[in-house]
């Protein structure tokens, strides 16, 4: 079971792709663990929102196979 | 729809032509400009990255507060994004309704909270060449 996970901006950068492939986690907060270990996001948790599939979500929410999961960081539209 | 994003000039004349409503008597409206400068670095050009499915789902949750918030009409907007000019327009915003007030307040309101809330990121290539993420407006 897999998750696609999009980045954005300075963590698109850190991450060196737009776009990829991750095995399911149980939540937000825990996939953000699991990925900020293997890159430099140079965000915290805290820093940052998630969004599922399009819509922002919460950290805890459980997430399912399928799901589309992408880490906001601070937007600076206008 | 209220509101849009682009990767192409704005061109808010049809919506601006959407928010006329003989009931109303005024109109305000925004228009948000590439400047050639920030904090005191020449600006040379301008990126925005955009996540167009948030973006315009919370886009449209921002609109839809301003008109339960406000004694208006009507209210929309378009952002811009992709690879952008200076003097290019950024964002317009359009507010109609019965008295002036109100389109100046939910004009002002909504350009706060896309600035806050819409997942558009803004890098800024600054005359010596260096590129910056701008992590608020």
């Amino acid at each position: 079971m897999s998750i696609t996970v999009l980045y954005f901006a300075a963590l698109k950068e850190a991450a060196g792709c737009a776009e990829q492939t991750q095995e399911l986690c149980a939540n937000g907060a825990e996939l953000f663990a699991v990925l900020s270990a293997k890159y430099a996001f140079g965000f915290k948790q805290t820093q940052l929102r998630i969004a599922v599939n399009g819509q922002f979500a919460d950290w805890q929410a459980p997430l399912h196979d399928g799901d589309v999961v992408a880490f906001i960081p601070p937007v600076s539209g206008g | 729809m209220r509101f849009k994003v682009t990767n192409a000039a704005i061109d808010f004349s049809e919506w601006r032509g959407l928010l006329n409503n003989p009931q109303c008597g005024a109109y305000a409206s925004f228009e948000g400009w590439v400047r050639n400068h920030h904090d005191g670095k020449a600006v040379a050009a301008l990126h925005y990255e955009c996540y167009p499915e948030l973006a315009t789902h919370e886009g449209e949750i921002i609109l839809a507060e301003a008109l339960a918030k406000f004694d208006i009409a009507d209210a929309r907007c378009i952002h811009r994004h992709g690879d952008v000019a200076i003097g290019d327009m950024a964002v317009w915003v359009g507010v109609s309704a019965a008295h002036r007030e109100a389109a100046f307040l939910a004009c002002r309101w909504i350009l706060d909270e896309v600035k806050a809330r819409v997942a558009i990121w803004k890098r800024e290539q600054y005359g010596d060449g260096q590129n910056v993420w701008r992590t608020q407006g």
